[in-house]
């Protein structure tokens, strides 16, 4: 087999490959990142990508409490972040457990929000330790749920202990699963592979196995989708692309939960892999309170004052 | 519709900026008996009128420093002086936006940096150097060191401010008095400190700041009075002072030019390097006297490096300089311009392979596109002639010991870079390089406690850290200890 041409999946030819890439130089990584930091976005390029943030956002609960009740409101919110204000756009997908796709999808559909996909967390999320028969199982469950996005999470044991081949056939078999059916983003869990040089060989395994979309984190470990994770991951899908012509989507999730940390991602974005990039189809935020705080900086904007938190709604 | 970044403007309200400015001279601001206009390079807008300096100011000045020294500062003891140098500081600290803004529109070059670099490099200096003051005897220069008396400084326009705190600093800690020039297109932000030793209440004189040109600092040069010279500027220049004071006992410390060598082994970390290569180049519009202006690139991954860098470079974002989005400003004058411009047209004539990313320039103001050169050899004069701008000279080698001669093969020896992952190699690279300053997967960091200089035509003694505190003091036999 061969993937782009590049690797054949075995570990050989991928302990090749990665040990090719160049290393990624820390001090200079988070140099990089925290200049960028510095940009000041005004007015009406404020206003414009507030929109395009709500856009991008996966709007998730993950969370052991979830229940159909929680789902269903979620998905009102998703179709219509501001019930008074129909101008403010939906958000990009809603992000659930295996179990509530059903429910999230038979809401967004009976709420007009047909055109929001579910994204399902898969493969033994968060940890991923099951086995690959059990990840199959997840996912497929999932697929037939109505899942169009599948959010699988690599093996970090076996990615640290060298075992390349192993996590790459995973995404492989994940990927085969997925088919046409769904789009398929890998979870790195950054915050526990630390290295940057890690970050970087996890990105081009997951995108030479076939991923539409690398991801930081789960949400459950931090430190998540720090600016220099997602700096070094978009420097991946840059290079990726000139190597393949094929553009790889960047999911940044845990951690961004203010008006000005969704910003600074933009900020990353157009100035590492470009402008190309600043869509919903290859830039997602995996988040949960930020919405709100971007629809409270959106209302700042619109009325000239800051309105009380129970302006908008909590979900 | 794309991502543009709305004019981030900082506001130019928060500084004032008089009419015209007079001499600081013995703790008073005294008028000049001619005046010429300082620009906004980035506007061609005259800010203001600065004083032009003339022997008997120069006369004025070295006396009321003496005078400062003999009465006061070298009476003091150092714990007092320190405390007056903590406090100037504290007050940099205080009044750091005033400063960047005034910077930016003086020099032209972005608000980002005169706010998140060298204002804050400038208090730096002034707090090491206060730490220092009670503690001369402990430096490791003998016992009890003294100072020479009244320095003479003549600064640059790159970093005014920086470059001033750099001379200010260590000379008062030390317990020298100062005559400082500014230089002639940059004087505000000094004119400005002048107001922050008033207020920190310094006692009279020992700070005093004449302005004026090249004429003015060759007055201060050769006055019988001065008795130590701190020169930051062309090694033109540097040669007419050292010949100058070549007969007289005048101490001097000279940081000139400079053609740094960036060096790029092909187990670098390629995109930080990139990052590294524009820091290198791009900082401060190029006019830095350690600037990383010639890339030495390994030819395996010359192509790739370059490749990136160009993409790099259509991020910069060059334009008005009080933007705080803005990377890239504008050339400190139209005589620089010119300068810069030249010497690129040598390059072409030379056939060097010129490139910069798409920007529009303003009609206004002096302003010139981030450029490479590629396909430069050793021969060429932009590969050895120091351009003081945004031009960087690409050339390429094959092994480590051909990247070493190519570095050194320059008269000057002020900086050089070194981009490897391999840390034997970086220790290798670092024995060999001829350079004052020697920076490893990273360029252009400054920090007061480093000693920073050159070798060759890049100057004379050092400047910060331990180092720079023994130019300003004499020590053993000299200092009259036994």
């Amino acid at each position: 087999m061969s993937f782009y041409g590049l690797v054949d999946g075995s570990e050989k030819s991928l302990k090749t490959f990665l040990g090719q890439l160049s290393g990624v130089d820390q001090v200079g990584a988070d140099a990089r990142a925290a200049m960028l930091g510095t940009r000041s976005i005004k007015t009406t390029s404020k206003r414009w990508a507030i929109d395009m943030a709500i856009s991008m956002v996966d709007l998730t609960t993950l969370e052991g409490a979830d229940t159909p009740g929680k789902v269903r409101a979620l998905c009102s919110k998703a179709v219509r972040p501001d019930p008074t204000d129909s101008t403010v756009p939906s958000v990009g997908a809603i992000c659930v457990y295996n179990d509530m796709v059903a429910i999230a999808r038979t809401q967004l559909d009976a709420i007009g929000g047909k055109n929001i996909p579910v994204a399902a967390v898969s493969t033994a999320f968060p940890s991923g330790r099951a086995s690959m028969e059990v990840k199959i199982q997840d996912t497929q469950d999932a697929i037939n749920a109505g899942a169009a996005e599948i959010d699988m999470v690599i093996d970090r044991g076996a990615f640290l202990a060298g075992n390349y081949g192993l996590v790459f056939d995973e995404i492989v078999k994940i990927r085969e699963v997925c088919g046409d059916r769904a789009h398929l983003k890998v979870i790195f869990e950054t915050g526990e592979l630390v290295t940057y040089d890690n970050v970087r060989k996890a990105s081009y395994l997951a995108m030479l196995a076939g991923a539409d979309f690398i991801k930081t984190s789960t949400g459950k470990v931090a430190p998540a989708a720090t600016p220099p994770v997602v700096l070094v991951m978009l420097e991946a899908v840059r290079d990726f692309y000139s190597m393949t012509q094929r553009r790889i989507g960047v999911k940044p999730a845990g951690g961004i939960r203010t008006t000005k940390d969704a910003m600074k991602q933009l900020v990353l974005v157009k100035e590492t892999a470009g402008e190309e990039w600043l869509t919903p189809q290859l830039f997602r935020i995996g988040a949960s309170a930020l919405l709100n705080d971007l629809l409270m900086q959106r209302m700042k904007i619109a009325d000239g004052y800051y309105a009380s938190p129970n302006y908008v709604t909590i979900d | 519709m794309t991502f543009e970044y709305a004019p981030a403007l900082e506001s130019r309200s928060i500084v004032e900026i008089k009419s015209k400015y007079g001499h600081f001279i013995d703790g008073k601001f005294v008028p000049g008996k001619k005046y010429f206009p300082t620009l906004n390079p980035a506007t061609e807008e005259v800010l203001s009128q600065i004083s032009l300096g003339t022997t008997s100011d120069v006369d004025k000045a070295v006396a009321a420093a003496q005078k400062a020294y003999t009465k006061t500062w070298s009476k003091m003891s150092g714990k007092e002086r320190g405390k007056y140098l903590y406090r100037i500081a504290r007050i940099l600290q205080e009044r750091a936006r005033e400063f960047a803004v005034l910077e930016t529109l003086d020099n032209g070059k972005p608000i980002r940096e005169t706010r998140d670099i060298d204002i804050p490099l400038v208090a730096a200096h002034f707090f090491y150097h206060a730490g220092w003051a009670d503690k001369l005897d402990y430096a490791g220069l003998g016992h009890s060191p003294q100072p020479y008396g009244v320095a003479g400084q003549i600064i640059p326009w790159n970093f005014p401010l920086l470059m001033l705190a750099w001379k200010v600093a260590p000379a008062l800690a030390t317990g020298n008095t100062v005559v400082l020039k500014p230089a002639e297109t940059t004087s505000l932000t000094a004119l400005l400190f002048a107001e922050v030793c008033q207020q920190a209440e310094l006692p009279n004189g020992v700070v005093n700041i004449v302005t004026g040109d090249g004429s003015t600092g060759a007055t201060i040069v050769n006055h019988p009075g001065i008795h130590k010279i701190a020169f930051t500027g062309s090694t033109e220049v540097g040669k007419k002072i050292a010949r100058a004071i070549a007969s007289t006992d005048k101490k001097a410390t000279l940081e000139l030019g400079g053609k740094g060598a960036n060096i790029v082994f092909d187990d670098a970390p390629i995109d930080e390097t990139v990052e590294g290569i524009v820091n290198g180049i791009f900082f401060n519009q190029g006019h830095v006297c350690c600037a990383g202006s010639r890339l030495i690139l390994q030819e395996s991954v010359a192509d790739e490096v370059i490749e990136k860098l160009k993409v790099r470079m259509t991020k910069i974002r060059v334009g008005d300089p009080l933007d705080k989005n803005t990377d890239l400003g504008a050339i400190n004058s139209k005589e620089q311009l010119l300068k810069i411009g030249e010497l690129s047209a040598v390059g072409d004539a030379e056939g060097a392979e010129r490139w910069s990313p798409a920007c529009s320039l303003s009609e206004k103001g002096y302003w010139f596109a981030p450029t490479i050169f590629t396909g430069v050899t050793q021969a060429h004069r932009i590969a050895q002639e120091e351009i003081f701008g945004p031009v960087l000279s690409v050339l390429t080698f094959r092994t480590p010991q051909e990247a070493i001669e190519k570095a050194n093969n320059t008269p000057f020896g002020l900086s050089a870079g070194i981009w490897s992952e391999k840390g034997s190699r970086i220790f290798w690279a670092s024995q060999q390089l001829k350079a004052g300053v020697i920076w490893a997967n990273t360029f252009n960091k400054f920090d007061p406690a480093s000693p920073f200089g050159g070798y060759k035509e890049s100057g004379w003694g050092r400047e910060g850290g331990r180092h720079g505190l023994a130019a300003y003091l004499k020590t053993g036999k000299e200092s009259g200890a036994k």
